[in-house]
């Protein structure tokens, strides 16, 4: 009986703890509902548009994040997302262009990645280099590299990555649009939130990489390679950042332009931050961001407010900065981020 | 699995030797470690007592010698070897995962799963709470490490070596950072392991524990094995001098205070600790010139809430800290310090020194901006080597120079550098909690005479410590800190161990109606 009590008052608890710590969530969620609600009754087809452009614009910004995610669970600050994204897009491309082939080009970009998370990996772990230059050094090579490398008016001879229509699913109203007609890589990426998240606070590896970024050491005495663990992690998270710079290049843009991630990979580190180092958390901040850029977007395409375009291209960066300077001093990173691990 | 005749021991180090760079940390260091014995390995800091162990656990090498596991030579390169060796070690600094649960920590690195890639935290659960009846570890397989106090996870850390079937459990001065009772109930367990047939090896430098619990004693100093010996053929004095190489003064000599003026006094005192929850709740106090008041009490009741908020490091809900007659509530720690308060902090790692800077600088901490340390914003470092050598000399603080970085020093060489500077500025008041916490007994006698000799000097003292015989040498007048209220304050000769433990585990004096 005690027990059962006692159970009952913990189930209590934890729902007050969610409804606690998700004020913030709740409140902008329930906002954004309503503002979308009262748009969708007389301009469907323009809230349809912005809801869509936010699952596209969120799609970069969540594979960033989760890729960030597994650096930093697992002790490493990876700041080199960006020039992960801009290689991969530009990798993917030329694959592409060069093959014909999409997929092609998809797997092109997510092993570039994949080899951008390894030399991260190389100088912050093996060498036990400072985390922060590593990632700068991958940033600055990215440019580099692909801007000596980009050979003007190449294009991709099966054109961008086309929509798959989900059946009738995609026939619905709004939700057919915006949900069910979507291109593969933002499926994945849908996918791929729960999937990390399950891998992170449900498998053996997450507890692993968890232990790993929280206290290396302990991790160590229970015979878990520390160094292992991380260059596991940073590799697989290239490789997603990878998908990120193909969706980009392949997926969304159908060419390659110099520097086209446009400052993505460092808003994703952001996502992940506001989004507590937690796959779903993170989701859930891209939409935020996605949804501003959707709406700036849209602004700009109905020639509102035209006189002022500075200030409609601010919404995003706006919103990024209210959102860090609001959330940032509260949320908690993993204990060893930034400190290369040596056993003695 | 190999056939153990009852001669076997469990575990045998022979002929270790290991040096780092030109110190000889071990040398031809032999231990014999029997099933079902406890054996202390007594030492000062120093002694090279851990570096054993840590080869004994596959941390370190040894450059020369061999390890047996019953009767077994074995290659120890990494814990892993150690841990599939069935030992197991409880680290003096604890190996959790804070963020973790008591479970997850548990089964780390050896989780029970689904097909080698799904945890199963429920059989990990059951783990623990089996392991915890068996043994009589119970802790809630739930709870997150960083929630707990600091005994419960060292069962955490005990549960971890059993759940890996550990036949010998190393614990390196696992009593350091537990209180009274704590350290009774492990002792309490690691007997009843003992009876279960575990091996244990148990490192020490309280030479009351090892009397209470050791079936053997091997005591070590300066590398070397000096002496074996068993409870029954030695007594305090004798493992002493064993192990400092001197006889050693173990009861502070000193005379009746001559208390004379007030120079501390706190009233109705209310303070919050970080979650905002009310930690020192009307408390009142007051300390004279020339008189230690020693508080004792079981960690966690308010105590580092009080010494925050006396030193001005912690902000004060409402109440009044009069020093000398002027109120310093909600004054600077500078400004505090200026006036004459001494402060010797619980966590001098991380309050009382910086560690990367020299000891010079941190022997004039409180000072350094001052003349004749700085003049016009410029700093005087003749001033202040010549400063700290002085200091260095007269406290006996055992550094290679005074350029040296403070976190170098051990231990008792880091408590007598933040004592020199603390004693060295003319305070009225010493604040001192926990100042002889985890330190070598050569050192712990220095710092119990230090303050005698403060006192005597017209010193006030407010003493903090959850070791009750600290608090019992060296008190004039002894206050119990229960659940941030001062229980009792009274002439130190009132009280003895027993009636002070009973107060500050009920918070009550009376004789409980049993």
């Amino acid at each position: 009986m005690g027990l059962v009590m006692a159970d009952d008052a913990k189930g209590r608890n934890v729902l007050a703890a969610i409804l606690y710590r998700g004020r913030w969530w709740l409140v902008t969620g329930a906002l954004l509902v309503a503002f979308t609600l009262w748009t969708a009754e007389f301009h469907q087809a323009q809230t349809t548009a912005i809801l869509a452009s936010t699952l596209r614009h969120s799609t970069p910004l969540v594979l960033g994040a989760l890729c960030g995610m597994l650096g930093e669970r697992s002790g490493v600050i990876n700041i080199g997302i960006e020039g992960q994204m801009l290689m991969s897009a530009w990798a993917g491309f030329m694959v592409a262009s060069a093959t014909g082939d999409l997929l092609t080009g998809v797997v092109a970009g997510v092993a570039v990645g994949m080899l951008m998370g390894a030399v991260l990996a190389g100088i912050s772990v093996g060498l036990r280099g400072d985390q922060i230059i590593a990632g700068t050094v991958l940033n600055i090579a990215a440019i580099g590299i692909t801007s000596f490398f980009f050979t003007q008016g190449r294009t991709l001879p099966s054109g961008k990555i086309q929509p798959i229509r989900l059946g009738p699913l995609a026939d619905l109203p709004v939700a057919g649009r915006v949900l069910f007609s979507n291109k593969p890589i933002t499926y994945l990426t849908l996918l791929l939130v729960p999937v990390v998240w399950f891998g992170l606070f449900r498998t053996t590896w997450g507890l692993r990489t968890r232990a790993v970024g929280e206290h290396p050491s302990a991790a160590e005495t229970v015979g878990i390679s520390v160094v292992g663990m991380r260059y596991l992690n940073l590799i697989l998270g290239g490789g997603i950042a990878g998908l990120a710079g193909a969706y980009l290049s392949l997926e969304a843009v159908g060419s390659f332009e110099r520097g086209m991630t446009n400052g993505k990979g460092f808003v994703a580190l952001a996502v992940m931050i506001f989004g507590r180092w937690n796959p779903v958390g993170a989701w859930g901040a891209a939409l935020l961001f996605g949804y501003a850029s959707a709406v700036q977007t849209q602004f700009q395409f109905r020639d509102w407010l035209t006189s002022d375009p500075q200030f409609v291209g601010m919404i995003p960066f706006v919103v990024t900065i209210v959102v860090l300077a609001g959330f940032v001093g509260r949320a908690r990173p993993p204990a060893s981020i930034g400190q290369p691990y040596s056993r003695e | 699995m190999i056939q153990v005749s009852a001669a076997t021991p469990a575990l045998e180090a022979i002929g270790i030797h290991k040096r780092f760079g030109r110190v000889v940390a071990n040398d031809d260091v032999n231990l014999r470690v029997e099933k079902g014995r406890i054996h202390a390995l007594l030492g000062e800091n120093g002694a090279g007592k851990s570096t054993l162990v840590n080869i004994l656990f596959g941390l370190y090498r040894a450059d020369r010698g061999e390890v047996r596991v019953a009767g077994e030579v074995v290659e120890l390169n990494r814990p892993r070897d150690a841990i599939d060796r069935g030992i197991g070690m409880v680290h003096q600094h604890f190996q959790l995962v804070p963020v973790l649960t008591v479970a997850e920590n548990v089964v780390l690195g050896d989780e029970p799963s689904h097909s080698h890639t799904v945890l199963n935290v429920g059989a990990a659960k059951r783990a623990v709470q089996e392991l915890g009846e068996r043994y009589g570890l119970e802790v809630d397989p739930e709870a997150v490490v960083e929630d707990l106090p600091v005994g419960t996870q060292q069962r955490v850390e005990i549960l971890r070596s059993l759940y890996r079937r550990a036949d010998v459990l190393i614990l390196d001065e696992p009593t350091a950072v537990l209180t009274p009772q704590e350290t009774d109930q492990l002792l309490e367990v690691l007997r009843g392991l003992a009876d279960q047939g575990v091996a244990i090896v148990f490192i020490t430098h309280k030479l009351r524990e090892v009397l209470a619990i050791a079936d053997e004693v091997t005591v070590m100093r300066d590398g070397q094995v000096v002496g074996s010996t068993t409870p029954g053929e030695t007594d305090e004095a004798g493992l002493a001098e064993m192990m400092v190489g001197r006889s050693v003064v173990l009861r502070v000599s000193k005379a009746p205070a001559s208390p004379a003026a007030t120079v501390l006094r706190v009233n109705d005192l209310c303070v919050d600790d970080d979650r905002g929850l009310r930690a020192v709740d009307e408390l009142s106090l007051e300390v004279r010139a020339g008189e230690i008041l020693g508080v004792a009490g079981v960690e966690g009741n308010g105590q580092r809430e009080l010494v925050e908020a006396v030193t001005g490091l912690r902000s004060v809900v409402s109440g009044i800290v009069e020093m000398d007659g002027h109120n310093i509530t909600g004054l600077s720690p500078r400004q505090i310090s200026e006036l004459g308060m001494a402060h010797i902090p619980e966590n001098r790692e991380k309050h009382g020194l910086v560690g990367a800077h020299s000891v010079a600088d941190n022997l004039v901490l409180n000072q350094y901006y001052r003349a004749p340390f700085a003049r016009r914003g410029f700093r005087q470092m003749d001033t202040v080597t010549e400063y700290s050598r002085s200091l260095v000399a007269a406290y006996d603080i055992r550094t290679p120079d005074v350029s040296t970085p403070a976190r170098a020093l051990s231990g008792g060489n880091k408590q007598k550098t933040i004592a020199a500077r603390e004693f060295s500025h003319g305070a009225r008041l010493l604040v001192a909690a926990q100042p002889t916490r985890g330190i070598d007994v050569g050192s712990i006698e220095f710092v119990h005479q230090q303050l005698i000799d403060q006192r005597d000097r017209g010193l006030a003292v407010l003493l903090i410590s959850a070791e009750l015989d600290e608090i019992l040498s060296l008190s004039d007048r002894i206050g119990v800190i229960y659940r941030g209220r001062l229980v009792v304050v009274t002439d130190a000769s009132d009280l003895d161990r027993i009636r002070i433990g009973r107060i500050m585990t009920t918070g009550s004096h009376d004789t409980p109606a049993t």
